[in-house]
């Protein structure tokens, strides 16, 4: 804009180079000045200090039973425990990686072999996997079974088969003692 | 209009929508007097007063509760949580001043230089629009925070209306969805306060077409007879706003980061407490000239009146200023009268401040009683008697030059 | 028109500096140096703490502070470890449990400062049938601030004789001199972990910092903002007044 109408009566040389200079550098300072304003607006939508100060949860697993899950909330979404019997772990840690559409050992998704933790979120498009309450499907492999679009977990909380494209998330988390962890 | 360009794709937009040949037209080249002072900057100031309003009330309103038991909290958690909520708040809350303090300033310019003179009624009576949803909305706005002013006030304002004869109590009662000011009430100002300022827009649109249509007054109020008497708005206009921008918001810096509460009530960070009034209920100051004209009236549907009649008699000023000259420059007396007007405008905001006792009560009735003197017999009946206006210039070109 | 625009500014000015609020009848507060005050204020945090031990050994017995979390005393210089321990001081109901049952709990950094009555009825049953005002925001909800808040807690001095006290107490800066609360403060009401002797006016000073910030925790940021976003509107100000000049120089 700062090349514009310019009047006609406009004088030669420096004064009108220092004009020039001068419109530049007011549109430079209001395009500053308004993205600096504006950025506090846009960082507002960002997590607020309540929401972090909840972002990491402790669990005390001492309840949970052999071949029992529990499921518990983090950061708004469902965490999937289970403590695994030794036969589902051996299931999950004999399974050939050829088998799987996202290959990955057994043991890179847990910590100790008997504790499972996933975030309870199917890959294809975030519906709650089914298998966590006694009686519910656990689809083919003994894991999972996601009701929206069909995709069969294992064990290991790994995609058999179906439309999602990943294995079950692993949320980060940290052994406090022999039985409680901190997740987040 | 014809308007080319060499970019195709401009070209192609604007052969099917000729919004770029406008857009160049009123934002570009544009003819403005070009003897404006700074006053005529407040108009621009007003419209970015309301953008700020807008954004801030967007960002504000996606943290917001629009509840009773949730509303304090919610705000105070904007204030303590939100990434930048504390600076976000504050600036909707000081620029809700900043904005009426703009627009003042805008209407006593426009009252001095006789601005809403024909052709430019509409224009004023426009504004006038702007004014009263301004004030609409910035009442609803003060009730969102929940706190005892924000309480006390609304039920205050929404009883105003049990005023009207007969079906008075009816209109309070469905004003808020209940028997007294509550939840109903707290969702449907939230509703209306996002609302409004989106009508606002609309009329401030019609106001710029209006302006654009009979093109700004000056300070000369004589009208622009050639190119020798205008600048095109780009660069001239667009810089002195930029500027005057700048020292709007250094004054408003001022509040926001060292006063962000004086123009409040502490009362406000006391959460709303139906069975509690506080000791003084004031509003909120750009409404205490008002609230003292309420005030004044000894008759409860008087005093209603008068307040609704003391924005109304702005509607039909075009008419009651009789005088063909529009500057208060060429107008020796209505000069002194407009002063005294502002002056009175000012000690009944001063007055509606004050407890409603003693001597404020007296004065606030003399300040009432001359508001409307100075539009109803100063302006049509007794300037146009003693009056004698001086001797208008030939062109804005001519009176420029002899400056 | 040079004298219109300075005749407007000069109104609009005067305007501001109207006393628009009607003063009422309190007696003038007198004014305490802070070091949050000025342009480039600061919260003390030595002071700051001193004053969360006097909230928490005198007023919180009767107050809440129901907008303060644990966490946000990482203002005052306490580390995690530090916040968790006074956190854990505390218990709290959560629930309901896999069982259905409400139970009690350690209180964690991210809960907010536990409340010495579980409502406000319970509060004021207890109180002579007021209860005791949350505390978070005094410091911005009354007019004068911290200073009202040290001067009511200095002010308690005996009734004159022809003021009937009934169950309240005289207080010189209480609107309307009687008030429910009896005077909290006797002096060595806590030990100062920094031996500061703890008399009254130490107390109420440093309890007043501390509830100035619980009131207005962002202050240190409001104002350190403010001085860049001043400094750049200076800037900008003389930017488009240069600019403004040189495009009007032409004009005649």
């Amino acid at each position: 804009m700062a090349d514009g109408a310019t009047p006609a009566n406009s004088a030669q040389g420096s004064g009108e180079t220092r004009r020039e200079f001068l419109y530049l550098t007011a549109g430079a300072m209001t395009v500053v000045g308004a993205a600096g304003a504006l950025w506090p607006m846009i960082d507002s939508m960002n997590p607020s200090a309540d929401v972090l100060a909840l972002s990491s949860t402790e669990v005390d697993l001492a309840p949970i039973e052999e071949g029992q899950s529990v499921t518990i909330t983090w950061r708004g979404k469902p965490v999937f425990i289970r403590r695994r019997t030794g036969a589902e772990i051996n299931t999950a840690e004999e399974t050939p990686l050829a088998d799987l559409p996202d290959p990955q050992p057994d043991a890179d998704r847990v910590e100790k072999p008997e504790w499972l933790i996933l975030v309870g979120v199917c890959t294809h498009l975030g519906c709650v996997p089914l298998g966590q309450k006694t009686g519910e499907s656990r689809g083919e492999f003994g894991g999972w079974f996601c009701p929206c679009h069909g995709s069969h977990y294992d064990t290991s909380g790994r995609i058999r088969k179906g439309p999602a494209p990943k294995n079950l998330e692993v949320p980060p988390y940290v052994f406090l003692t022999d039985s409680s962890i901190k997740i987040g | 209009m014809s308007f080319k360009s060499n970019n195709k794709v401009v070209q192609w937009v604007e052969d099917r929508l000729p919004i770029i040949s406008v857009m160049h037209h009123s934002i570009y080249e544009y003819p403005m007097p070009k003897n404006l002072n700074y006053l005529w900057n407040f108009g621009s100031l007003a419209g970015f007063a309301l953008v700020t309003m807008i954004v801030t009330g967007i960002i504000l309103a996606m943290q917001y509760t629009a509840h009773v038991d949730l509303a304090f909290n919610s705000v105070e958690r904007i204030m303590r949580d939100v990434n930048n909520g504390w600076l976000i708040r504050y600036i909707h809350m000081n620029m809700a001043s900043f904005f009426f303090i703009a627009v003042y300033i805008h209407m006593f310019r426009g009252l001095y230089y006789g601005s809403y003179k024909a052709p430019r009624e509409l224009l004023w009576q426009l504004g006038v629009v702007i004014f009263l949803l301004m004030m609409a909305t910035a009442f609803m706005g003060y009730v969102l925070p929940w706190g005892q002013m924000s309480f006390w006030g609304a039920t205050v304002i929404t009883n105003l209306f049990s005023a009207i004869p007969i079906v008075g109590e009816n209109i309070v009662t469905w004003l808020w969805g209940g028997f007294s000011v509550d939840n109903p009430t707290l969702n449907r100002f939230f509703a209306l306060h996002y609302l409004l300022p989106f009508i606002i827009v609309a009329v401030v649109m019609l106001h710029l077409i209006a302006l654009h249509t009979v093109s700004s007054n000056n300070p000369l109020g004589i009208d622009m007879k050639g190119p020798q008497d205008s600048l095109p708005m780009q660069p001239y206009y667009t810089i002195k706003d930029l500027f005057g921008v700048g020292v709007f918001l250094l004054a408003f810096s001022v509040f926001l980061f060292w006063a962000p509460n004086y123009m409040g009530h502490p009362d406000n960070y006391i959460p709303a407490n139906p069975l509690s009034t506080p000791a003084h209920i004031v509003p909120e100051w750009y409404f205490l000239p008002f609230y003292a004209i309420l005030r004044a009236i000894p008759d409860k549907l008087g005093g209603v009146l008068a307040m609704f009649g003391a924005i109304a008699v702005l509607f039909i000023l075009p008419w009651l200023d009789r005088s063909p000259i529009r500057s208060c420059k060429f107008r020796p007396v209505a000069r002194i009268f407009f002063w005294v007007f502002l002056l009175n405008g000012l000690a009944l905001g001063y007055l509606g401040g004050q407890p409603a006792e003693g001597w404020y009560v007296i004065a606030s009735r003399v300040a009432t009683a001359y508001y409307f003197f100075h539009f109803l017999v100063m302006m049509p009946v007794i300037l146009p008697m003693i009056e004698r206006p001086r001797e208008l210039p030939s062109s804005i070109h001519e009176a420029v030059m002899k400056s | 028109m040079k004298k219109i625009l300075s005749g407007f500014f000069a109104v609009s000015l005067g305007c501001l500096s109207l006393p628009v609020f009607a003063a009422g009848d309190a007696v003038e507060l007198p004014e305490q140096e802070w070091s949050f005050d000025g342009v480039f204020g600061t919260y003390d945090k030595a002071s700051m703490q001193r004053g969360y031990q006097v909230y928490k050994n005198v007023c919180a017995n009767c107050h809440s502070m129901d907008l303060v979390s644990f966490r946000n005393l990482v203002d005052l210089g306490y580390n995690e470890d530090e916040i968790k321990a006074f956190a854990a001081e505390y218990t709290v109901e959560d629930g309901p449990n896999d069982e259905g049952e409400m139970f009690e709990r350690a209180a964690l950094p991210s809960d907010r400062f536990v409340a010495p009555y579980p409502n406000e009825k319970a509060a004021a049953a207890v109180n002579n049938g007021k209860a005791p005002p949350d505390l978070s925001l005094m410091a911005k909800a009354r007019v004068g601030g911290p200073d009202y808040i040290y001067a009511l807690l200095t002010g308690y001095e005996d009734a004159p004789a022809d003021v009937e006290v009934g169950n309240l107490t005289y207080n010189k800066y209480f609107p309307g001199h009687l008030i429910s609360m009896s005077a909290p403060l006797f002096g060595d009401d806590v030990e100062y972990g920094d031996g500061t002797e703890a008399t009254v006016e130490q107390m109420a000073t440093d309890v007043s910092h501390f509830l100035m910030w619980a009131a207005e925790p962002k202050l240190e940021a409001r104002k350190q903002t403010g001085v860049k976003v001043m400094i750049f509107l200076i800037i900008f100000t003389l930017i488009m007044y240069a600019a403004k000049r040189k495009a009007f120089a032409k004009v005649h």
